[in-house]
């Protein structure tokens, strides 16, 4: 470990610690009595909150600080005594509900603490609700930490008054195949219905019936005799009626054992879990999370508290998808291959043999480096400096998926050493978001609840640049811009003020708006010119510019340098300034002679054998455009390490394995899409390590010291280091396209990532799965018409089809539209295409009527 | 130094002592030196008090708290629902439960939630008998066996299928279905009292060998048999018998 001065060189560190936000001093407030004591509070307060700041419990179940108060449960009544129309102080009539009512100055509560008439209302609700709900506490999942439990014993009689039987139903009702609904033990506090309907706008679950029937339930004629209008969503891929991608939220905030989840039934008990906060590995939001565990097995992930970030919420993947971790594939003992075959190999065995044929790898013409886009800032760290000390190469990139010269050229002008340039708080402050080539629902599902937030409230407003209005964009209320792929980049160059084009003269109006953030997502990588524009527009109009990649560690990969430009801090990468303030901290002389290349450059380049060999870590050849040539590059580089988790393709064609910890056996910290950092600390008791340390093995293995062994030294090193304070690589200025000309037959192929598909990191987990949205094409009705309005279409190019059920959208037309990676939709592996490329398409009962 | 000091007064040479020790009277004095054989010889002509453990069981009190059992209904069906409140109320740690879902085709309790995993380490339990108070279903009692010792640590963690008691007459061994029309509430009453046909058919539908279906008691015995862990028990309490000169 290193003693040197932590003294960042240039003044700001290379990823600094959010700042602090302070909540802003109210412009008017109020004072009142809470039993007898006196508090001054923000005017809009509810009694309840401020019963909650002087640290007075009032039992409630409705009430929910992030849902709109609807006093449904009755449990929180208070004696109120408030000054009326003649000024003099007087009590109302009834107990008033205290999560409903606001705080006006002078006002006098009383609570169950004070008042007999509180304490009698309480617990009065206390035996209706109690009357109807089963002691069936033993087999609940809420049993431990179950608010009505809890509030029975501090606030309700310790005996019943019931002799008849109570209120009995079928359960469990599947609401989803996750979600399951034991309707008797609810207490119709619609807490569900309201997140339903006020955070993810996804309403899958709504009240039924009347008085004593009244019930939660889903929109199943078949369970219910529900005889509404069920509104309008995508199927899943049960074909039930409803695809949620927050459903699990509800779980959560249920008050009693109502709602449960199917993975997580009958596991295990709360006083069994150990309890460590996290942060969420699926999407670039870095969600906070907690991670309850039970002997070294995680059983379940909820929600963390992070107001800044994911405020309670928490997307389905980042909640249930864990069992990866701990999958049946897990890798744990390094492996070589002899003879063809993969054999358990010592670590210093593993590691000698991993040394020597990068060694003689390098003498081949050099090794390319592959990280993948999941690593914790501190593990690209080490990538990136085992690259240039080591190797001695420029030729990393973690980007597994499109790429392009102009991304690799914004991504260092635009995003790299900037952290913290454009927040959550910037966006949730803007009155307009323009949304490019980012799909907020399924690319950044807290994104997407932190917009519809504010779109609710009615101070934001949307304008999305894409192909198809997806369901998520007509939940923003989104201004849909339809744009063919490929065609991003002229229509944002188009978005003058006085534009002829209305549509474009309102975006860019909107655009030139105080605060507006545009907004580019990784896909549009793919569309050549669209990120020069967004640049050009963004200067244009003073909008802020902020890029949000899909992985986790997309963000914190080009802080540390992981791209063919770029080193830690958004120094530009080859010689000059930025490498002497490299070579100082990292104690090498030379720099990587070569300029990098990018992934794509770099598979061709092991496929040719002009590459000795590759070092690859979480990339699976699946998420790259041709999955078949990456394949067969790897077949061919002469010498292949694999840094990984679980058993992949990768590891199928390596030479040399070596294991790594997934996030809950290590201490890390991932870079959400702000450059905010995420730290988390290790859950579970782990025989394996981070990828910084098993480079720092294989570094000295070597012969190289890389000092990288602990998580303290890969910190001392980044604060020494610092962030680039120099000039940046310039900003890409690439002129927009002609469009390609579509023949009768043909459309333009339009895609992305649905939040659930077929990504390895759902594996395990069946019922997740099975909540997916079901797969189908999208067209324009114009489009629809001129296949003759078919059923299923088929997509084809050269290299394979897909025939899919067709659903018509408002969106560009001449395009279609196909889920990336969907399970019975693999658009790389079957059709071996990309968004923007122009692909056959025909009604697939077509052939039937010929 | 040149004086010795003198030597203390013994107590009768001190002014004004009377020794407490009545004295005996001569009958007594006489018979004094034989009179510790009147213990041996009464005892000559009572019943013997000595317990021949381990050539013989030990008789323990009803009420003992040795090792635990997991009962079962009159049909069959287990009445732990893996809930684990025993682990909970456990001040040694010794329980492990592990919940599992009956399904329709796999109902091994009355309602949704079985044990599936039920563990006591008795190199840990302190036989308090908490767990056996907080079980909401009578499902976990104690027996009065305490023979619990062994060589080997592994051979004193006993799994479910150890603790599990045997099956009944009238029982039948699950997985099956609960009885036609009843709900776990019924269980709970008592108002099952046997294995009904129905379940007796859908056990032959589903498990034609299944040989408990005889009903006979060499049947019940061998479709639940005892577990692995108890059964070496077992073995080594019938070896110390031996050595004790069991008959």
């Amino acid at each position: 470990m290193t003693t040197a001065p932590t003294t960042p060189r240039a003044g700001v560190p290379l990823v600094p610690a959010a700042p602090v936000v302070d909540a802003p001093a109210p412009a008017d407030t109020v004072t009142l009595t809470v039993d007898g004591l006196e508090i001054t509070v923000p005017k809009g307060t509810l009694v309840i909150r401020a019963a909650e700041q002087l640290g007075i419990a009032i039992p409630r179940f409705c009430d929910h600080p992030l849902l709109a108060p609807v006093g449904a449960c009755r449990q929180c009544m208070v004696e109120v005594w408030a000054p009326g129309r003649d000024g003099n102080l007087a009590k109302m009539p009834k107990p008033q509900p205290s999560c409903a009512i606001e705080c006006t100055n002078g006002m006098q509560v009383r609570t169950q603490h004070t008042s007999d008439e509180a304490d009698t209302a309480q617990r009065a609700v206390m035996e209706l609700i109690l009357a109807n709900h089963p002691l069936d506490c033993p087999i609940c999942d809420k049993g431990g930490e179950c608010p009505l439990q809890n509030q029975a014993v501090s606030n309700g009689r310790s005996d019943s008054r019931l002799l008849g039987g109570k209120r009995d139903y079928e359960k469990p009702v599947n609401v989803s195949a996750q979600i399951l609904l034991d309707r008797e033990r609810c207490v119709l506090c619609q807490r569900c219905t309201r997140f339903c309907e006020q955070v993810a706008g996804d309403k899958f679950v709504d009240l039924q019936m009347r008085g004593a029937r009244q019930q939660i339930g889903g929109f199943d004629t078949r369970l219910l005799d529900f005889a509404g209008q069920a509104p309008v969503a995508s199927a899943d891929a049960t074909g039930g009626e409803f695809a949620s991608y927050f459903s699990g939220n509800t779980v959560q905030i249920c008050p009693v054992g109502a709602l449960t989840s199917a993975s997580y039934r009958f596991r295990s008990r709360p006083f069994d879990l150990v309890s460590t906060p996290s942060v969420a590995e699926h999407d670039a939001m870095g969600s906070a999370i907690r991670i309850d565990h039970r002997r070294g097995k995680v059983l379940r992930r909820l929600a963390g508290d992070d107001q800044q970030v994911n405020t309670e919420w928490l997307t389905d993947k980042d909640r249930f998808a864990f069992r990866w971790q701990d999958a049946e594939d897990r890798i744990t003992t390094p492996m070589v291959r002899r003879d063809g075959q993969l054999v358990a190999v010592s670590w210093l065995e593993a590691l000698e043999t991993a040394a020597e044929g990068l060694r003689k790898a390098m003498g081949s013409g050099g090794v390319g480096v592959l990280p993948g886009g999941r690593l914790t800032l501190e593990d690209a760290y080490a990538y990136s400096k085992f690259a240039r000390v080591v190797l001695g190469t420029n030729d990393i990139d973690h980007r597994a998926r499109v790429v392009s010269d102009e991304e690799t050229a914004f991504l260092a002008n635009q995003v790299a050493g900037s952290p913290m340039d454009v927040t959550f708080t910037d966006l949730v402050a803007a009155p307009h978001v323009v949304l490019v080539g980012f799909e907020p629902e399924d690319e950044g599902g807290i994104f997407f609840l932190r917009l519809r937030e504010k779109v609710r409230a009615g101070s934001m407003t949307v304008t999305q640049v894409a192909a198809a209005a997806s369901p998520g964009a007509r939940r923003l209320s989104a201004t849909l811009v339809p744009a063919a792929p490929g065609t991003e980049a002229e229509l944002l160059d188009g978005a003058v003020a006085g534009a002829d084009n209305p549509a474009l003269a309102l975006l860019a109006e909107r655009a030139a708006a105080d605060g507006a953030v545009i907004v580019v997502g990784e896909r549009l990588a793919g569309s050549p010119g669209a990120l020069s524009a967004a640049v050009r527009l963004a200067r244009r109009s003073g909008a802020l510019l902020a890029w949000v990649p899909r992985r986790a560690g997309e963000r914190g990969a080009v802080e540390a340098g992981t791209l063919p430009n770029l080193l830690p801090g958004g120094r530009p990468a080859g010689e000059g300034e930025a490498w002497d303030e490299m070579a100082e901290v990292w104690g090498a002389t030379n720099a990587p002679q070569r300029a990098g290349r990018p992934v794509n450059e770099i598979l061709v380049a092991a496929w040719g054998s002009e590459l000795g060999g590759l070092l690859v870590g979480g990339v699976d050849p699946g998420d790259l455009p041709d999955p078949a040539a990456v394949r067969n590059a790897l077949d061919e580089v002469g010498f292949l390490v694999s840094l990984e988790v679980r058993h992949s393709q990768v590891t199928a064609r390596a030479d040399v394995v070596l294991p790594v910890a997934p996030p809950a056996e290590k201490p890390g910290t991932f870079v959400n899409w702000e450059g905010r950092p995420r730290p988390f600390a290790q859950a579970l008791v782990s025989t394996q390590a981070s990828d910084h340390r098993v480079l720092d093995r294989l570094a000295t293995a070597m012969g190289c010291r890389l000092g990288l062994a602990t998580l303290t030294a890969v910190h001392d090193e980044l604060d020494r280091l610092g962030g680039w304070r120099g000039a940046k690589v310039a900003a890409p200025d690439v002129p927009a396209p002609t469009p390609p000309t579509v023949a009768a037959g043909h459309a333009v192929l339009a895609s992305w990532r649905l939040l659930l598909d077929a990504g390895r990191g759902q594996d395990g987990e069946d019922f997740l799965a099975r909540t997916a949205r079901s797969t189908t094409a999208w067209v324009s009705a114009a489009t629809a018409a001129a296949l003759g309005d078919p059923e299923e279409v088929k997509v084809s190019t050269e290299r394979g089809c897909v025939t899919v059920p067709v659903e018509v959208v408002d969106m560009a037309d001449h395009v279609v539209w196909l889920p990336t990676n969907a399970r019975d939709c693999q658009v790389y592996e079957n059709l071996v295409a990309v968004a923007g490329d122009v692909v056959e398409i025909a009604g697939s009962d077509e052939e039937v009527q010929v | 130094m040149t004086e010795q000091s003198p030597a203390p007064p013994t107590p009768d040479q001190m002014p004004g002592y009377a020794s407490q020790i009545p004295q005996r009277n001569i009958l007594a004095a006489l018979f004094a030196p034989v009179a510790g054989f009147g213990v041996s010889l009464s005892n000559m002509f009572k019943p013997m008090v000595t317990e021949q453990y381990p050539r013989e069981p030990a008789n323990v009190k009803p009420r003992f708290h040795g090792r635990h059992q997991l009962n079962r209904y009159p049909d069959g069906l287990e009445k732990c629902i893996g809930c684990e409140l025993c682990a909970w109320a456990c001040p040694a740690d010794a329980i492990y439960v592990e919940a599992g879902d009956n399904t329709p085709d796999a109902q091994y309790s009355p309602g949704e939630r079985y044990g599936m995993v039920y563990q006591v380490n008795y190199l840990r339990c302190i036989l308090c008998g908490m767990c056996t108070e907080a079980c909401p279903t009578r499902a976990l009692t104690m027996t009065n066996d305490f023979e619990l010792a062994g060589p080997t640590r592994a051979g004193l963690i006993w799994e479910k299928q150890d603790l599990l008691v045997g099956l009944s007459s009238g029982m039948l061994a699950p997985p099956h279905p609960m009885v036609a029309g009843t709900k776990d509430t019924e269980y709970y009453r008592g108002e099952v009292t046997e294995a009904t046909d129905a379940q007796r058919d859908w056990v032959r539908e589903n498990r034609p060998d299944d040989p408990s279906l005889d009903g006979t008691r060499a049947g019940l015995a061998k479709a639940a048999p005892v577990g692995a862990t108890r059964a070496a028990q077992q073995k080594i309490t019938a070896g110390a018998r031996r050595e004790g000169g069991a008959r």
